[in-house]
Protein backbone atom coordinates (compact mmCIF):
# COMPACT_ATOMS: atom_id res chain seq x y z
CA UNK A 1 0.00 0.00 0.00
CA UNK A 2 1.14 3.33 -0.72
CA UNK A 3 1.53 5.75 2.44
CA UNK A 4 0.74 9.27 1.37
CA UNK A 5 1.14 11.90 4.16
CA UNK A 6 -1.15 12.41 7.21
CA UNK A 7 -0.94 15.15 9.66
CA UNK A 8 -1.49 15.19 13.34
CA UNK A 9 -3.91 18.64 13.10
CA UNK A 10 -4.44 18.98 17.18
CA UNK A 11 -3.60 16.76 20.12
CA UNK A 12 -5.20 16.59 23.68
CA UNK A 13 -4.05 15.00 27.14
CA UNK A 14 -5.71 15.15 30.13
CA UNK A 15 -3.86 14.15 33.22
CA UNK A 16 -2.93 15.10 36.64
CA UNK A 17 -6.07 17.31 37.05
CA UNK A 18 -5.17 19.44 33.68
CA UNK A 19 -6.16 19.66 30.57
CA UNK A 20 -3.75 20.40 27.57
CA UNK A 21 -4.49 21.31 24.20
CA UNK A 22 -2.03 21.01 21.54
CA UNK A 23 1.11 21.29 24.00
CA UNK A 24 0.00 24.39 26.14
CA UNK A 25 -2.05 24.19 29.48
CA UNK A 26 -5.74 25.27 29.19
CA UNK A 27 -7.18 24.09 32.19
CA UNK A 28 -5.80 23.21 35.55
CA UNK A 29 -8.09 22.75 39.31
CA UNK A 30 -6.79 21.44 42.43
CA UNK A 31 -9.45 18.95 42.65
CA UNK A 32 -8.75 15.35 44.77
CA UNK A 33 -11.21 13.40 42.42
CA UNK A 34 -11.60 12.97 38.97
CA UNK A 35 -15.49 13.44 39.21
CA UNK A 36 -14.89 16.69 41.12
CA UNK A 37 -11.88 17.40 37.80
CA UNK A 38 -13.96 16.17 35.55
CA UNK A 39 -16.56 18.63 36.26
CA UNK A 40 -15.00 21.66 36.21
CA UNK A 41 -13.61 21.02 33.30
CA UNK A 42 -16.66 20.35 31.92
CA UNK A 43 -17.86 23.96 33.42
CA UNK A 44 -14.63 25.68 31.88
CA UNK A 45 -14.92 24.91 28.22
CA UNK A 46 -19.15 25.61 28.28
CA UNK A 47 -19.85 22.31 27.37
CA UNK A 48 -23.59 22.15 27.65
CA UNK A 49 -24.86 18.35 27.42
CA UNK A 50 -26.39 17.12 30.32
CA UNK A 51 -26.01 13.74 29.27
CA UNK A 52 -22.09 13.95 30.68
CA UNK A 53 -23.26 13.72 33.79
CA UNK A 54 -24.62 10.01 33.40
CA UNK A 55 -21.37 8.97 31.96
CA UNK A 56 -18.78 6.44 34.01
CA UNK A 57 -15.65 8.04 34.19
CA UNK A 58 -13.66 6.60 31.13
CA UNK A 59 -16.59 8.09 29.19
CA UNK A 60 -16.30 11.23 30.66
CA UNK A 61 -12.30 11.78 30.27
CA UNK A 62 -12.23 10.53 26.42
CA UNK A 63 -15.58 12.53 25.79
CA UNK A 64 -13.80 15.56 27.32
CA UNK A 65 -10.78 15.32 24.59
CA UNK A 66 -12.92 14.21 21.82
CA UNK A 67 -14.64 17.51 22.70
CA UNK A 68 -11.97 19.89 22.46
CA UNK A 69 -10.44 18.44 19.42
CA UNK A 70 -14.00 18.37 17.51
CA UNK A 71 -14.86 21.65 18.43
CA UNK A 72 -12.04 22.98 17.00
CA UNK A 73 -11.84 21.50 13.94
CA UNK A 74 -13.37 23.77 11.10
CA UNK A 75 -15.05 21.34 9.08
CA UNK A 76 -18.74 19.41 10.30
CA UNK A 77 -17.05 16.69 10.96
CA UNK A 78 -20.09 14.36 11.10
CA UNK A 79 -19.96 15.43 7.03
CA UNK A 80 -16.33 14.70 6.70
CA UNK A 81 -15.69 10.87 8.00
CA UNK A 82 -14.34 11.11 11.07
CA UNK A 83 -13.25 7.78 11.86
CA UNK A 84 -12.76 6.68 15.95
CA UNK A 85 -9.69 4.81 17.23
CA UNK A 86 -9.10 3.97 21.03
CA UNK A 87 -6.89 2.02 22.83
CA UNK A 88 -6.23 1.56 26.50
CA UNK A 89 -5.00 -0.73 29.20
CA UNK A 90 -7.81 -1.40 31.58
CA UNK A 91 -10.43 -1.90 29.53
CA UNK A 92 -13.96 -0.91 31.32
CA UNK A 93 -12.32 -2.56 34.84
CA UNK A 94 -13.11 1.10 36.82
CA UNK A 95 -16.63 0.33 36.25
CA UNK A 96 -16.47 -3.62 36.09
CA UNK A 97 -15.48 -3.36 39.81
CA UNK A 98 -18.65 -0.83 40.59
CA UNK A 99 -20.66 -2.88 38.70
CA UNK A 100 -18.94 -6.30 40.93
CA UNK A 101 -19.78 -4.93 43.85
CA UNK A 102 -23.53 -4.42 43.19
CA UNK A 103 -23.46 -8.28 42.55
CA UNK A 104 -21.50 -10.07 45.07
CA UNK A 105 -23.07 -9.69 47.73
CA UNK A 106 -26.72 -11.95 47.90
CA UNK A 107 -27.75 -9.38 50.51
CA UNK A 108 -26.89 -6.45 48.91
CA UNK A 109 -27.68 -7.39 45.40
CA UNK A 110 -28.86 -4.40 43.17
CA UNK A 111 -27.47 -4.93 39.26
CA UNK A 112 -28.39 -1.61 37.43
CA UNK A 113 -28.91 -1.66 33.61
CA UNK A 114 -26.93 2.21 33.97
CA UNK A 115 -23.84 0.77 35.34
CA UNK A 116 -23.85 -2.50 33.36
CA UNK A 117 -23.63 -0.79 30.08
CA UNK A 118 -20.56 0.92 30.65
CA UNK A 119 -18.36 -2.62 31.48
CA UNK A 120 -17.36 -2.39 27.82
CA UNK A 121 -14.75 0.11 27.01
CA UNK A 122 -16.43 0.95 23.15
CA UNK A 123 -19.33 2.62 25.13
CA UNK A 124 -17.00 6.42 24.92
CA UNK A 125 -17.13 5.96 21.58
CA UNK A 126 -20.26 5.40 21.23
CA UNK A 127 -20.87 8.61 23.50
CA UNK A 128 -18.73 10.71 21.05
CA UNK A 129 -20.46 9.31 18.01
CA UNK A 130 -23.39 10.31 19.11
CA UNK A 131 -22.59 13.71 20.22
CA UNK A 132 -20.88 14.43 17.28
CA UNK A 133 -23.18 12.33 14.98
CA UNK A 134 -20.16 10.30 13.96
CA UNK A 135 -21.86 7.85 11.77
CA UNK A 136 -18.28 6.46 10.98
CA UNK A 137 -16.06 3.41 11.65
CA UNK A 138 -15.48 2.68 15.24
CA UNK A 139 -12.95 0.42 17.06
CA UNK A 140 -11.16 -0.27 20.60
CA UNK A 141 -7.88 -1.85 21.18
CA UNK A 142 -6.51 -3.01 24.38
CA UNK A 143 -2.44 -2.98 24.98
CA UNK A 144 -0.67 -3.38 27.61
CA UNK A 145 0.81 0.15 27.16
CA UNK A 146 0.45 2.78 24.57
CA UNK A 147 1.28 1.36 21.47
CA UNK A 148 2.26 4.06 18.70
CA UNK A 149 3.38 2.24 16.20
CA UNK A 150 -0.30 0.03 15.67
CA UNK A 151 -2.45 3.07 16.27
CA UNK A 152 -0.15 4.41 13.45
CA UNK A 153 -0.57 1.95 10.87
CA UNK A 154 -4.43 1.69 11.73
CA UNK A 155 -5.21 4.88 11.18
CA UNK A 156 -3.50 4.95 7.78
CA UNK A 157 -5.23 1.74 6.95
CA UNK A 158 -8.40 3.75 7.65
CA UNK A 159 -7.28 6.54 5.26
CA UNK A 160 -5.08 4.80 3.10
CA UNK A 161 -8.58 2.61 1.76
CA UNK A 162 -10.34 5.56 1.95
CA UNK A 163 -12.97 3.60 5.00
CA UNK A 164 -12.77 7.83 6.45
CA UNK A 165 -11.15 11.20 5.64
CA UNK A 166 -9.82 11.99 9.06
CA UNK A 167 -9.24 9.88 12.27
CA UNK A 168 -9.25 11.12 16.03
CA UNK A 169 -7.26 8.70 17.59
CA UNK A 170 -7.24 8.07 21.36
CA UNK A 171 -5.20 6.68 24.31
CA UNK A 172 -7.99 6.49 27.33
CA UNK A 173 -6.60 5.02 30.31
CA UNK A 174 -8.82 5.00 33.92
CA UNK A 175 -8.87 3.02 36.54
CA UNK A 176 -9.46 3.66 40.19
CA UNK A 177 -8.64 7.77 39.96
CA UNK A 178 -5.50 7.03 37.84
CA UNK A 179 -6.07 7.87 34.17
CA UNK A 180 -4.59 9.50 31.62
CA UNK A 181 -5.84 10.59 27.73
CA UNK A 182 -3.97 11.62 24.70
CA UNK A 183 -5.92 12.17 21.55
CA UNK A 184 -5.44 13.29 18.17
CA UNK A 185 -7.00 14.11 15.05
CA UNK A 186 -5.36 12.69 12.22
CA UNK A 187 -6.15 14.85 8.74
CA UNK A 188 -4.41 14.47 5.11
CA UNK A 189 -3.48 18.21 6.03
CA UNK A 190 -1.90 20.28 9.16
CA UNK A 191 1.20 21.03 10.29
CA UNK A 192 2.59 17.97 12.22
CA UNK A 193 3.77 14.81 10.49
CA UNK A 194 1.51 11.46 11.95
CA UNK A 195 4.23 8.86 12.83
CA UNK A 196 5.21 6.57 15.66
CA UNK A 197 8.24 8.37 16.85
CA UNK A 198 6.09 12.15 16.96
CA UNK A 199 3.08 9.97 18.82
CA UNK A 200 5.36 8.85 21.42
CA UNK A 201 7.16 11.83 22.11
CA UNK A 202 3.78 13.77 22.16
CA UNK A 203 2.30 10.72 24.21
CA UNK A 204 5.23 11.69 26.62
CA UNK A 205 5.20 14.92 26.67
CA UNK B 1 -4.56 -3.95 -6.81
CA UNK B 2 -5.17 -4.55 -2.98
CA UNK B 3 -3.36 -7.39 -1.80
CA UNK B 4 -6.46 -10.93 -1.47
CA UNK B 5 -6.44 -11.96 2.12
CA UNK B 6 -8.35 -15.24 3.02
CA UNK B 7 -9.35 -17.52 5.95
CA UNK B 8 -7.55 -20.73 6.00
CA UNK B 9 -8.00 -22.61 8.69
CA UNK B 10 -11.05 -22.42 11.42
CA UNK B 11 -12.21 -24.46 14.80
CA UNK B 12 -14.45 -23.79 17.30
CA UNK B 13 -15.39 -25.22 21.13
CA UNK B 14 -19.19 -24.78 22.07
CA UNK B 15 -21.74 -26.95 23.63
CA UNK B 16 -21.76 -28.61 20.59
CA UNK B 17 -18.84 -29.93 20.06
CA UNK B 18 -14.86 -29.42 20.16
CA UNK B 19 -14.87 -29.10 16.58
CA UNK B 20 -16.21 -27.88 13.25
CA UNK B 21 -17.30 -31.40 12.25
CA UNK B 22 -19.38 -32.11 15.68
CA UNK B 23 -21.09 -28.52 14.95
CA UNK B 24 -21.91 -28.78 12.02
CA UNK B 25 -23.41 -32.02 12.53
CA UNK B 26 -25.45 -30.99 15.46
CA UNK B 27 -27.25 -27.63 13.75
CA UNK B 28 -27.95 -30.04 10.76
CA UNK B 29 -29.60 -31.84 13.13
CA UNK B 30 -31.57 -28.97 14.43
CA UNK B 31 -30.10 -29.83 17.83
CA UNK B 32 -29.29 -26.76 19.99
CA UNK B 33 -27.07 -26.25 23.03
CA UNK B 34 -29.59 -24.26 25.28
CA UNK B 35 -30.49 -25.63 28.14
CA UNK B 36 -32.50 -24.73 31.37
CA UNK B 37 -29.85 -24.25 34.01
CA UNK B 38 -30.65 -24.08 37.53
CA UNK B 39 -27.04 -22.84 39.60
CA UNK B 40 -28.01 -20.32 42.08
CA UNK B 41 -23.99 -19.66 41.87
CA UNK B 42 -24.42 -18.05 38.23
CA UNK B 43 -28.23 -16.34 39.11
CA UNK B 44 -31.01 -16.72 41.97
CA UNK B 45 -33.56 -18.14 39.32
CA UNK B 46 -33.54 -20.83 36.20
CA UNK B 47 -32.19 -19.67 32.79
CA UNK B 48 -31.57 -20.75 29.63
CA UNK B 49 -28.50 -20.70 28.51
CA UNK B 50 -25.51 -22.62 25.96
CA UNK B 51 -23.21 -23.72 28.19
CA UNK B 52 -19.73 -26.01 28.04
CA UNK B 53 -19.58 -28.56 29.90
CA UNK B 54 -16.73 -28.41 32.72
CA UNK B 55 -15.75 -32.05 32.66
CA UNK B 56 -15.75 -32.67 28.91
CA UNK B 57 -13.31 -29.57 28.50
CA UNK B 58 -11.02 -30.21 31.60
CA UNK B 59 -10.45 -33.54 29.56
CA UNK B 60 -10.12 -31.95 26.16
CA UNK B 61 -7.41 -29.42 27.79
CA UNK B 62 -5.96 -32.59 29.89
CA UNK B 63 -4.90 -34.06 25.95
CA UNK B 64 -3.18 -30.81 25.00
CA UNK B 65 -1.18 -29.93 28.12
CA UNK B 66 -0.66 -31.28 31.49
CA UNK B 67 0.15 -27.75 32.77
CA UNK B 68 -3.91 -26.82 35.07
CA UNK B 69 -2.92 -23.04 35.20
CA UNK B 70 -5.79 -22.00 33.06
CA UNK B 71 -9.08 -20.42 33.44
CA UNK B 72 -11.76 -21.90 31.71
CA UNK B 73 -12.43 -19.40 29.02
CA UNK B 74 -8.39 -19.79 28.99
CA UNK B 75 -8.54 -23.25 28.05
CA UNK B 76 -11.64 -23.02 25.75
CA UNK B 77 -9.43 -20.18 23.84
CA UNK B 78 -5.99 -22.48 23.98
CA UNK B 79 -8.56 -25.60 22.52
CA UNK B 80 -9.67 -23.50 19.59
CA UNK B 81 -6.21 -22.06 18.65
CA UNK B 82 -4.40 -25.53 19.32
CA UNK B 83 -4.97 -27.70 15.96
CA UNK B 84 -5.05 -24.62 13.83
CA UNK B 85 -1.75 -23.53 14.65
CA UNK B 86 -0.39 -27.05 14.69
CA UNK B 87 -2.13 -27.73 11.38
CA UNK B 88 -1.05 -24.58 9.57
CA UNK B 89 2.70 -25.21 10.10
CA UNK B 90 3.50 -21.05 10.29
CA UNK B 91 6.04 -19.63 12.36
CA UNK B 92 4.98 -17.77 15.25
CA UNK B 93 7.51 -15.25 14.00
CA UNK B 94 7.29 -11.00 13.47
CA UNK B 95 5.24 -11.35 10.11
CA UNK B 96 2.64 -13.48 12.09
CA UNK B 97 -0.10 -11.51 14.49
CA UNK B 98 -2.44 -12.89 17.40
CA UNK B 99 -5.54 -10.67 17.93
CA UNK B 100 -8.10 -12.06 20.45
CA UNK B 101 -11.46 -10.76 20.54
CA UNK B 102 -13.51 -10.30 23.94
CA UNK B 103 -16.01 -8.83 25.63
CA UNK B 104 -16.20 -9.48 29.70
CA UNK B 105 -12.74 -11.94 29.23
CA UNK B 106 -11.66 -13.17 32.34
CA UNK B 107 -14.51 -10.84 34.66
CA UNK B 108 -15.20 -13.84 36.58
CA UNK B 109 -11.54 -13.33 38.22
CA UNK B 110 -13.23 -10.12 39.82
CA UNK B 111 -15.34 -12.22 42.61
CA UNK B 112 -11.73 -12.63 44.51
CA UNK B 113 -10.09 -9.54 44.98
CA UNK B 114 -6.92 -10.81 44.99
CA UNK B 115 -7.46 -12.22 41.38
CA UNK B 116 -8.03 -8.65 39.43
CA UNK B 117 -4.49 -8.69 37.78
CA UNK B 118 -5.98 -11.52 35.48
CA UNK B 119 -9.24 -9.54 34.53
CA UNK B 120 -7.32 -7.50 32.19
CA UNK B 121 -7.72 -8.47 28.74
CA UNK B 122 -3.95 -7.82 27.58
CA UNK B 123 -2.83 -9.76 30.73
CA UNK B 124 -5.31 -12.91 29.06
CA UNK B 125 -3.87 -12.10 25.62
CA UNK B 126 -0.32 -12.12 26.39
CA UNK B 127 -1.67 -15.86 28.34
CA UNK B 128 -2.72 -17.56 25.14
CA UNK B 129 0.24 -16.03 23.05
CA UNK B 130 2.77 -17.23 25.35
CA UNK B 131 1.19 -20.52 25.43
CA UNK B 132 1.97 -20.76 21.85
CA UNK B 133 5.03 -18.84 21.50
CA UNK B 134 3.58 -16.07 19.56
CA UNK B 135 7.02 -13.53 18.77
CA UNK B 136 4.56 -10.60 18.75
CA UNK B 137 2.62 -8.86 21.42
CA UNK B 138 -1.21 -10.09 20.98
CA UNK B 139 -3.45 -7.35 19.73
CA UNK B 140 -7.08 -7.34 21.53
CA UNK B 141 -10.12 -6.38 20.37
CA UNK B 142 -12.58 -5.54 22.64
CA UNK B 143 -15.89 -3.62 20.54
CA UNK B 144 -18.51 -5.30 22.85
CA UNK B 145 -20.75 -7.62 20.84
CA UNK B 146 -19.16 -7.23 17.59
CA UNK B 147 -16.04 -7.87 18.71
CA UNK B 148 -15.98 -11.24 17.18
CA UNK B 149 -16.28 -9.92 13.42
CA UNK B 150 -14.52 -7.06 14.08
CA UNK B 151 -11.12 -9.17 14.12
CA UNK B 152 -12.16 -10.46 11.19
CA UNK B 153 -12.13 -7.38 9.57
CA UNK B 154 -8.93 -6.07 11.59
CA UNK B 155 -6.74 -8.89 10.76
CA UNK B 156 -7.90 -8.67 6.87
CA UNK B 157 -6.95 -4.70 6.95
CA UNK B 158 -3.23 -5.88 8.57
CA UNK B 159 -2.43 -8.24 6.70
CA UNK B 160 -3.44 -5.77 3.27
CA UNK B 161 -1.26 -3.05 4.56
CA UNK B 162 1.43 -5.71 4.36
CA UNK B 163 2.25 -5.57 8.11
CA UNK B 164 1.41 -9.13 8.48
CA UNK B 165 1.32 -12.64 6.16
CA UNK B 166 -0.82 -14.40 8.67
CA UNK B 167 -2.82 -13.80 11.62
CA UNK B 168 -4.50 -16.05 13.86
CA UNK B 169 -7.75 -14.75 15.53
CA UNK B 170 -9.01 -16.30 18.58
CA UNK B 171 -12.78 -15.30 20.03
CA UNK B 172 -14.02 -16.35 23.39
CA UNK B 173 -16.45 -15.30 26.58
CA UNK B 174 -18.48 -17.37 28.98
CA UNK B 175 -21.69 -16.92 31.01
CA UNK B 176 -20.46 -15.19 34.17
CA UNK B 177 -22.72 -13.84 37.00
CA UNK B 178 -21.45 -11.05 35.82
CA UNK B 179 -23.51 -10.94 32.35
CA UNK B 180 -26.14 -12.52 33.62
CA UNK B 181 -26.78 -10.38 35.93
CA UNK B 182 -26.11 -7.72 33.87
CA UNK B 183 -28.91 -8.90 30.82
CA UNK B 184 -31.24 -9.64 33.16
CA UNK B 185 -31.50 -6.34 34.50
CA UNK B 186 -32.33 -4.77 31.07
CA UNK B 187 -35.04 -7.90 31.71
CA UNK B 188 -33.10 -8.78 28.07
CA UNK B 189 -33.35 -12.22 28.93
CA UNK B 190 -35.52 -14.67 27.13
CA UNK B 191 -37.62 -16.94 29.61
CA UNK B 192 -37.83 -19.76 27.03
CA UNK B 193 -34.73 -20.75 24.05
CA UNK B 194 -34.42 -17.35 22.19
CA UNK B 195 -36.57 -17.27 19.03
CA UNK B 196 -34.28 -14.93 16.56
CA UNK B 197 -37.31 -12.69 13.98
CA UNK B 198 -40.21 -15.11 15.94
CA UNK B 199 -43.24 -12.95 17.04
CA UNK B 200 -42.94 -15.01 19.86
CA UNK B 201 -39.65 -13.61 20.75
CA UNK B 202 -38.89 -12.76 24.30
CA UNK B 203 -34.51 -12.11 24.66
CA UNK B 204 -31.63 -13.40 24.54
CA UNK B 205 -30.07 -16.45 25.62
CA UNK B 206 -26.63 -16.55 26.59
CA UNK B 207 -24.13 -18.96 25.86
CA UNK B 208 -20.49 -19.20 25.63
CA UNK B 209 -18.19 -20.71 22.98
CA UNK B 210 -14.58 -19.85 21.59
CA UNK B 211 -13.71 -19.55 18.01
CA UNK B 212 -10.81 -19.36 16.30
CA UNK B 213 -9.37 -18.65 12.57
CA UNK B 214 -6.22 -17.97 10.32
CA UNK B 215 -6.38 -15.26 8.39
CA UNK B 216 -3.20 -15.21 5.46
CA UNK B 217 -2.64 -13.78 2.23
CA UNK B 218 -1.87 -17.36 1.47
CA UNK B 219 -4.31 -18.62 -0.89
CA UNK B 220 -3.49 -22.49 -0.33
CA UNK B 221 -5.67 -24.33 1.66
CA UNK B 222 -8.37 -21.11 1.88
CA UNK B 223 -11.56 -21.75 2.70
CA UNK B 224 -12.97 -18.28 1.69
CA UNK B 225 -11.90 -14.82 0.60
CA UNK B 226 -12.53 -11.72 2.54
CA UNK B 227 -13.85 -9.25 0.12
CA UNK B 228 -14.62 -6.36 2.18
CA UNK B 229 -15.80 -5.09 5.32
CA UNK B 230 -16.79 -2.05 7.30
CA UNK B 231 -17.60 -1.13 10.98
CA UNK B 232 -19.19 2.35 11.28
CA UNK B 233 -21.54 3.32 14.76
CA UNK B 234 -25.03 4.17 14.90
CA UNK B 235 -24.47 7.76 16.32
CA UNK B 236 -27.91 7.09 18.40
CA UNK B 237 -28.09 5.23 21.59
CA UNK B 238 -25.25 3.76 23.63
CA UNK B 239 -27.63 0.75 24.86
CA UNK B 240 -30.46 0.56 21.82
CA UNK B 241 -29.60 -0.11 18.14
CA UNK B 242 -31.05 3.04 15.89
CA UNK B 243 -34.61 2.30 14.81
CA UNK B 244 -33.73 2.84 11.04
CA UNK B 245 -30.92 0.33 11.23
CA UNK B 246 -28.42 3.39 10.23
CA UNK B 247 -25.01 1.51 11.37
CA UNK B 248 -25.87 -1.28 9.70
CA UNK B 249 -26.70 -0.37 6.56
CA UNK B 250 -23.90 1.68 6.55
CA UNK B 251 -21.37 -0.69 7.22
CA UNK B 252 -23.01 -3.48 4.86
CA UNK B 253 -22.42 -0.67 2.00
CA UNK B 254 -18.99 -0.38 2.73
CA UNK B 255 -18.09 -3.24 2.40
CA UNK B 256 -20.04 -3.81 -1.03
CA UNK B 257 -18.22 -0.51 -2.45
CA UNK B 258 -15.12 -1.83 -1.19
CA UNK B 259 -15.86 -5.87 -3.00
CA UNK B 260 -17.21 -3.72 -5.73
CA UNK B 261 -20.36 -6.12 -5.72
CA UNK B 262 -24.21 -5.12 -5.74
CA UNK B 263 -26.26 -6.17 -3.23
CA UNK B 264 -28.22 -8.42 -5.12
CA UNK B 265 -25.50 -10.52 -5.76
CA UNK B 266 -25.77 -11.44 -1.87
CA UNK B 267 -26.33 -15.08 -1.42
CA UNK B 268 -26.57 -15.51 2.46
CA UNK B 269 -26.67 -13.35 5.21
CA UNK B 270 -25.97 -14.88 8.69
CA UNK B 271 -27.10 -11.74 10.82
CA UNK B 272 -26.69 -11.08 14.57
CA UNK B 273 -30.59 -12.19 15.11
CA UNK B 274 -30.15 -11.68 19.32
CA UNK B 275 -33.80 -12.29 19.74
CA UNK B 276 -34.55 -8.96 21.52
CA UNK B 277 -37.33 -7.02 20.16
CA UNK B 278 -35.41 -3.89 18.68
CA UNK B 279 -32.61 -5.51 17.65
CA UNK B 280 -34.56 -7.91 15.02
CA UNK B 281 -36.86 -5.15 13.91
CA UNK B 282 -33.20 -3.07 13.71
CA UNK B 283 -31.80 -5.47 11.27
CA UNK B 284 -35.07 -6.29 9.20
CA UNK B 285 -35.36 -2.68 8.74
CA UNK B 286 -31.47 -2.36 7.38
CA UNK B 287 -31.75 -5.13 5.33
CA UNK B 288 -34.74 -3.94 3.56
CA UNK B 289 -33.18 -0.42 3.05
CA UNK B 290 -30.24 -2.35 1.07
CA UNK B 291 -32.70 -4.34 -0.89
CA UNK B 292 -31.47 -7.20 0.50
CA UNK B 293 -35.51 -9.03 2.17
CA UNK B 294 -35.12 -11.62 -0.41
CA UNK B 295 -31.69 -13.02 0.62
CA UNK B 296 -31.96 -16.26 2.92
CA UNK B 297 -30.75 -15.46 6.46
CA UNK B 298 -29.90 -17.11 9.50
CA UNK B 299 -29.46 -16.37 12.87
CA UNK B 300 -27.55 -19.26 14.98
CA UNK B 301 -28.18 -18.18 18.17
CA UNK B 302 -30.87 -20.31 18.34
CA UNK B 303 -28.25 -23.09 18.40
CA UNK B 304 -25.50 -21.13 21.09
CA UNK B 305 -27.09 -18.23 22.50
CA UNK B 306 -25.59 -15.02 22.40
CA UNK B 307 -21.93 -15.83 23.29
CA UNK B 308 -21.23 -12.06 23.38
CA UNK B 309 -17.44 -11.12 21.63
CA UNK B 310 -17.33 -14.58 20.61
CA UNK B 311 -20.39 -14.61 18.15
CA UNK B 312 -19.38 -13.01 15.20
CA UNK B 313 -16.20 -14.99 14.95
CA UNK B 314 -18.18 -17.87 15.53
CA UNK B 315 -20.49 -17.70 13.40
CA UNK B 316 -18.13 -16.80 10.70
CA UNK B 317 -16.86 -20.24 10.92
CA UNK B 318 -20.41 -21.71 10.43
CA UNK B 319 -21.18 -19.74 8.07
CA UNK B 320 -18.10 -20.51 6.05
CA UNK B 321 -19.27 -24.11 6.37
CA UNK B 322 -22.29 -23.45 4.76
CA UNK B 323 -20.62 -21.98 1.58
CA UNK B 324 -18.12 -24.98 1.12
CA UNK B 325 -20.87 -27.12 1.76
CA UNK B 326 -23.25 -25.73 -0.38
CA UNK B 327 -26.10 -25.70 2.49
CA UNK B 328 -28.04 -23.26 4.44
CA UNK B 329 -29.16 -24.10 7.90
CA UNK B 330 -32.86 -23.53 9.41
CA UNK B 331 -32.63 -20.35 11.89
CA UNK B 332 -33.56 -22.35 15.11
CA UNK B 333 -36.26 -20.79 16.82
CA UNK B 334 -38.22 -19.51 14.49
CA UNK B 335 -41.67 -19.93 14.01
CA UNK B 336 -43.98 -17.00 12.64
CA UNK B 337 -42.45 -13.40 11.11
CA UNK B 338 -42.42 -11.21 13.79
CA UNK B 339 -40.43 -8.13 12.61
CA UNK B 340 -42.48 -5.53 10.62
CA UNK B 341 -40.28 -5.80 7.68
CA UNK B 342 -40.36 -8.73 5.67
CA UNK B 343 -37.09 -10.82 5.36
CA UNK B 344 -36.30 -14.80 4.08
CA UNK B 345 -35.85 -16.50 7.04
CA UNK B 346 -33.92 -19.73 6.46
CA UNK B 347 -36.78 -22.13 8.13
CA UNK B 348 -35.22 -25.73 7.17
CA UNK B 349 -31.51 -26.74 6.16
CA UNK B 350 -31.76 -26.89 2.04
CA UNK B 351 -29.18 -26.79 -0.47
CA UNK B 352 -27.78 -23.98 -2.27
CA UNK B 353 -25.00 -22.86 -4.12
CA UNK B 354 -23.40 -20.30 -2.38
CA UNK B 355 -20.82 -17.00 -3.66
CA UNK B 356 -20.90 -14.25 -1.61
CA UNK B 357 -21.75 -14.62 2.20
CA UNK B 358 -22.20 -11.33 4.52
CA UNK B 359 -21.69 -12.14 8.11
CA UNK B 360 -23.15 -8.92 10.41
CA UNK B 361 -23.41 -7.95 14.05
CA UNK B 362 -24.73 -4.72 16.34
CA UNK B 363 -23.83 -4.39 19.91
CA UNK B 364 -23.96 -2.31 22.77
CA UNK B 365 -22.41 1.42 21.91
CA UNK B 366 -24.11 1.73 18.90
CA UNK B 367 -21.18 -0.77 16.79
CA UNK B 368 -22.08 -2.50 13.98
CA UNK B 369 -19.69 -4.77 11.53
CA UNK B 370 -20.59 -6.33 8.31
CA UNK B 371 -18.07 -8.32 6.08
CA UNK B 372 -18.72 -9.82 2.80
CA UNK B 373 -16.88 -13.55 1.88
CA UNK B 374 -16.78 -14.79 -1.78
CA UNK B 375 -16.15 -18.63 -2.39
CA UNK B 376 -13.27 -19.68 -3.53
CA UNK B 377 -13.29 -21.79 -6.26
Amino acid sequence: MAVNKNYIRSFCTIQKNTVFLNGEAVFTTEEDSFAGFSKKAYQHFEINYPKFFKMDNLSKLAFLGAELLLATADENSAESNTALVFANKSSSLDTDVKYQNSISDSENYYPSPAVFVYTLPNICLGEISIKHQLKSENSFFIFADYDPVFMENYCNILLETQKADKVLCGWVEYYNEEYKAFLYLVDKKGGTEHNHKQLKKLYNK
Amino acid sequence: MMKEVYITETNCITPLGFDVAANIKNIGNDVSGIQLQDNSKLLNVPFYASVINDDELDLAFAKVTSVDDYSRLEKMMILALEPIIKKSTIDLNERTAIILSTTKGNVTALENQNSIDSAYLNVLAKKIADFFGFKNEPIVVSNACVSGILSVSVAKRLIQANLYDNVFVVAGDEVSKFVLSGFNSFQAMSNLPCKPYSVNRTGVSLGEAAAAVLVSSNKENAKIKIIGDGSINDANHISGPSRTGEGLYKSIQSALAEAKIDSNQIDYISAHGTATPYNDEMEAIALNRLGLENVPVNSFKGYYGHTLGASGLLETVIGIESVTKNMLFASLGFDTIGVTQLIKIIEKKEDADIRYFLKTASGFGGCNTAVLFEKVY
